[in-house]
């Protein structure tokens, strides 16, 4: 990493308000290239407000946010950026296949009049198989399990071949199948050396993985460091990390829960 | 074709195909949005633009094009300014539109509104050829937005956040939308009028996806349905002397219907599509046949049931 490259992401004092409401209470974050950060926190805590912010997608009412050293709004280069949002379900009502969910990933890299590249038609491929779903873009995504549904997003950030990525809660509420999956496709962006903020309620598997940890509480960054070690009860053998980790996680149910923002 | 011989049913009959190829082509981009209501507001705001031509003896089909496109971005910027309030903005929209319609016409030199009822709910005759020609360039116009931003709009359509992530520009997009559907809903009024424009838009888009996987299929098999529609709800008028519009979007409910019934006949004939298709799928290649037993309960509701049970 050369110290002249400005960081992924930069936030000085972040505050933002949703409905009138603090959420963000001034948050100071540098992200560099390369890392792999978790953002934890309990339900509410902030954590997709945070992402969603980071992203220039709220403005903030406070501080300042740069995104590989230019300000948000202004911003362009958003090929390098890949952004798996918390989502129930795909939008809308009418039918798509994961193929052409998966597809709109490239939209960036596309020019308008041109079609579909034989790279862009690649690139969607591997994200597929990725994620572990080769050979099933011809299903329609409203037919998909939830942890199918999450992978299908994954994806779709896949696709566009990002140096960055900003994941909120991919792992909520997904099957172990899903899980193994996101952890190798986790493992091999990090190879590749790319960027990844995570948005998690819980790190299970993908705890090796991380870098760095936040934690956040009412909208402040309460740890900020190492990711928590599996020291004391956690290093008891039989211990299988399905529970979240550190006091400033509080809440969450085996595998936490899908809240709607 | 006997029918064809009359000059004016020739018109109508090419004004209801580029209809029927349009709305559909919209109004699948609408509905995904979940806007299906949107194509209602233009309507009525239309009317309003109507009237107005009619007062300045002008041609109300480009006064309605010029209200309507005005309409339809202060309807999307009503939205886009948020949630609350976005649909009390939008009736608004409706009752202005219609009592300044009605008002405007009473107004205009030996005006009545027998003659914005042409204009409600469509009226094969009263296509003159310089009104053909309006739609056609409109209808052209529609099909062309849609075919070189689609992919742009079905992901705005598909997740307004992810398309402001991926660079798109958000609020052309969406004001782009929502002025194609303007011109749409002027393209469709005088086959079907003002009243059932949106019908056009979201029925045979509602008939399409009981049948079909993906996004490309639907707007392709609605426009089959929606110029099916068209020319047989046109036909019928003629030959019974009806109103189109109520003839057309009849059709397209009997459509509707027979697409329900056929998804149901699929679904007890083959596979039952539902949540999990991918591991299912997986489970069958393995050899196992069982029954299914499968609940149809959406992924989200699911999720941490099935989360928990492994
Ligand atoms: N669109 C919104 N309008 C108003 N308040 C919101 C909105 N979205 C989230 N909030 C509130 O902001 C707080 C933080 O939400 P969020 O960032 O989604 O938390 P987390 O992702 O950590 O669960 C919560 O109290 C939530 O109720
Ligand atoms: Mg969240």
């Amino acid at each position: 990493m050369t110290p002249r490259k400005p960081p992924v992401f930069a936030m000085t004092g972040g505050e933002a308000r949703l409905d009138g409401r603090l959420v963000l209470r001034g948050v100071d974050l540098r992200v560099p290239a390369g890392e792999v950060l978790a953002v934890l926190g309990a339900n509410g805590s902030g954590k997709s407000t945070l992402v969603r912010a980071l992203l220039g997608l709220i403005p903030l009412s406070g501080g300042r946010t740069e995104i590989y050293g230019v300000p948000a709004a202004r911003f362009r280069d958003w090929r390098r950026i890949g952004y798996v949002p918390q989502r129930l379900t795909v939008g809308g009502g009418v039918p798509a296949t994961v193929r052409e969910i998966v597809s709109s990933g490239r939209v960036a890299r596309q020019s308008r009049l041109r079609p579909a590249s034989r790279a862009d038609r690649a690139a969607v491929d591997r994200a597929l198989a990725a994620v572990g779903l080769a050979g099933h873009g011809h299903h329609s995504a409203h037919q998909l399990s939830g942890g199918e549904h999450q992978r299908v997003l994954i994806a779709r950030a896949l696709a566009g071949e990002p140096d960055a990525f900003v994941m909120d809660e991919p792992t909520s509420g997904v099957d172990a199948a899903s899980q193994a999956a996101l952890a190798g496709t986790l493992r091999a962006l990090i190879g590749q050396g790319r960027t990844v903020v995570l948005v998690a309620h819980e790190l299970g598997t993908l705890e090796p993985l991380i870098t760095r940890c936040i934690v956040l509480d009412d909208g402040r960054v309460a740890h900020d460091g190492a990711p928590p070690k599996p020291v004391g009860e956690h290093a008891l053998p039989g211990h299988d990390h399905v529970h979240p980790h550190g006091p400033a996680v509080p809440d969450g149910g085996p595998l936490g829960t899908w809240d709607r923002t | 074709m006997s029918i064809l011989t009359f000059d004016f049913m020739r018109r109508a009959l090419l004004a209801a195909v580029l209809m029927g190829l349009a709305a559909p082509a919209v109004g699948t981009f609408i509905v995904q949005r979940r806007l299906a209501l949107l194509g209602d507001g233009i309507g009525h705001v239309a009317l309003t633009g109507v009237a107005f031509g009619l007062l300045t003896s002008t041609s109300p089909i480009l006064t309605a094009v010029i209200v309507s496109v005005f309409g339809a971005i202060a309807i999307e910027l009503l939205r886009s300014r948020g949630r609350t309030g976005g649909d009390v903005a939008l009736a608004l929209l409706f009752y202005g539109g219609i009592a300044g319609g009605v008002l405007l016409t009473n107004l205009a030199p030996g005006g009545d509104t027998g003659s914005l009822l042409s204009y409600l709910f469509g009226s094969i005759s009263s296509v003159s050829s310089r009104d053909l020609y309006v739609v056609a360039g409109l209808a052209v116009a529609v099909v062309a937005v849609i075919a070189i931003f689609g992919r742009e709009l079905f992901l705005l359509c598909q997740d307004e956040e992810v398309a402001r992530a991926s660079g798109l520009p958000v609020r052309f997009l969406s004001l782009l939308l929502a002025v194609t559907a303007a011109l749409t809903v002027v393209v469709a009024m005088r086959v079907v009028g003002l009243l059932l424009v949106s019908a056009l838009m979201v029925v045979p888009v509602a008939a399409a996806q009981q049948l079909t996987r993906g996004f490309r299929t639907t707007v392709g098999v609605a426009m089959v349905f929606g110029v099916l529609s068209a020319v047989g709800g046109l036909y019928a008028g003629y030959q019974r002397d009806l109103s189109p519009g109520p003839a057309i979007v009849l059709i397209a409910l009997a459509l509707f219907v027979v697409a329900v019934a056929g998804r149901s006949l699929i679904r007890t004939l083959g596979v039952r599509p539902g949540p999990g298709m991918l591991r299912r799928a997986r489970a069958n290649g393995r050899g196992a046949r069982h029954p299914r037993h499968e609940s149809t309960t959406p992924a989200s509701a699911r999720s941490d049931a099935e989360a928990t049970s492994r």
